[in-house]
């Protein structure tokens, strides 16, 4: 494998958004090379890796090599133990896979391969190549040798730890209350049935949540996420492992995940003359749910048919690609601004009135609602409580 | 003044890297590295760290 001095596109980074987004211009006849820095892609996991059915099966034919476990619903704990439970079929969000992201990965970052694309991993960006003014390839380390290669268009899908926008001179920096910072123990030797388990507490988990998601075998994946500005140093891990001592004091630790995950919604801008942010890069990951796999799935497939397009025309400059701007803001930037509008308010309540919004609705049949539905039914219940999120329903 | 990683502890995940406001940590393949002429030690990503693997040091 060697790598070619000039490509039409560059993805720097081979996740969900980046595999995607290499994958549909290689389709489109592009010579493209995707990079991974790692030296496996999917590997050290920094995900809860809960997706639902119908996203995924909209990007790829489910396959049981990365599916752990499918699941029913979800089931979310108040701070006093009130349980709330939403299993509908078909909403899409709850009802879902967990998957195994080392295999779901590779699968797409190969499906790019197949598409023609070149992959190599264990290979860095280190900076941008720049001439007349816009972003025309990138500067690396590939098995430890320097590159350089250049490229009609940059597309930068380098994850929540992303320097590629900085480099460009796109602000991605995230504040404190931007980011959830999460750890995660995948358990051996746990009894759980196939139901997500959310546990909200400032208690547990303050600004944030314990998940619980199965993965088949007596196995789980139990996470916490704290927010940033509500955290101290190694908080995550520290109340995760109180939390796993207390409700699963039998489990093995078969694995440790730790991780950010941006919170911060929809970001100004992620495009610049030569250069497009995808996936967490473009901090397009969900501030509620923290979910990123979809989002970043959607937002790479727009990526690359933009990329083919905007190379098909000759035209990569910022102007040419505020088609991925608007695109990718049609399909998922309404439902990361209105997480966002969301989140700002549940950070802010107390356990008390985390309890006071469960018992409003505890007894109403929401065993069939999505996320949406049970958020308006809250706000209709409690609107004095959730007064700022009057202009979501 | 700097921000020293315990390679031990470090989980090696980017979240100090996607906080820190003078872009002075980087993850390069599995370590943090640290630009110690940009740091300036305003310990944001001390605190936001999962796994409390950093700390500022020196001054």
């Amino acid at each position: 494998m060697i790598i070619k001095k000039r490509y039409d596109l560059v993805v720097v980074g081979a996740g969900p958004a980046g595999s995607s987004a290499a994958k549909r211009a290689a389709e489109a006849g592009f010579d493209v090379l995707l990079i991974e820095k790692r030296q496996e892609i999917g590997d050290p996991v920094r995900c809860a890796e809960g997706a639902g059915k119908r996203g995924i099966k909209r990007h790829i034919k489910p396959d049981p090599r990365w599916i752990a476990a499918e699941v029913r619903g979800s089931r979310v704990f108040a701070p006093d133990g009130t349980r709330l439970e939403i299993s509908e079929e078909g909403s899409g969000v709850e009802v879902g896979y967990v998957l195994e992201r080392k295999i779901f990965d590779r699968v797409l970052a190969e499906e790019a391969a197949d598409a023609g694309a070149d992959v190599m991993v264990k290979t860095l960006a280190t900076g941008l190549i720049r001439e007349d003014g816009r972003v025309a390839g990138i500067l690396g380390r590939s098995l430890g040798r320097a590159v350089e290669v250049r490229a009609g268009l940059v597309v930068g899908a380098d994850g929540v730890e992303s320097m590629v926008g900085r480099w460009a001179g796109i602000e991605t920096t995230l504040a404190p209350g931007d980011i959830e910072t999460c750890a995660q123990f995948l358990l051996k030797g746990v009894e759980v049935d196939d139901y997500c388990e959310f546990y909200l507490s400032n208690r547990l988990a303050p600004g944030g949540y314990v998940w619980v998601f199965p993965k088949g075998d007596g196995m789980a994946n139990v996470g916490i996420g704290v927010l940033g500005s509500r955290s101290e140093s190694g908080m995550p891990i520290e109340l995760l492992t109180r939390f796993v001592n207390k409700n699963f004091p039998s489990a093995r630790v078969v694995e440790v995940v730790v991780g950010g995950v941006p919170v911060c919604g929809p970001i100004k801008r992620t495009i610049a003359d030569g250069l497009m942010l995808v996936g967490d890069a473009a901090r397009q990951s969900d501030p509620v749910t923290g979910g990123g796999i979809l989002n970043a799935l959607d937002a790479g497939v727009i990526a690359g048919d933009v990329a083919a397009e905007s190379l098909e025309k000759g035209d990569v400059s910022r102007e040419a690609l505020k088609e991925y701007e608007e695109r990718w803001r049609e399909k998922i930037g309404a439902s990361l601004a209105r997480s966002l509008v969301v989140k700002e308010r549940l950070v802010q309540l107390s356990d008390k009135d985390l309890n006071t919004l469960a018992h409003s609705i505890k007894d109403k049949d929401i065993a069939r609602m999505g996320l949406f539905d049970l958020l308006s039914l809250l706000f209709k219940t409690n609107p004095r409580l959730l007064w700022s999120l009057r202009k979501l329903f | 003044m700097t921000v020293r990683v315990d390679r031990y502890r470090c989980g090696y995940c980017g979240a100090c890297v996607g906080v820190c406001p003078n872009v002075a940590i980087e993850l390069v393949e599995t370590w943090i590295a640290v630009n110690d002429e940009l740091c300036e030690s305003c310990s944001i990503c001390v605190k936001i760290c999962p796994i409390g693997a950093l700390e500022v040091v020196g001054g």
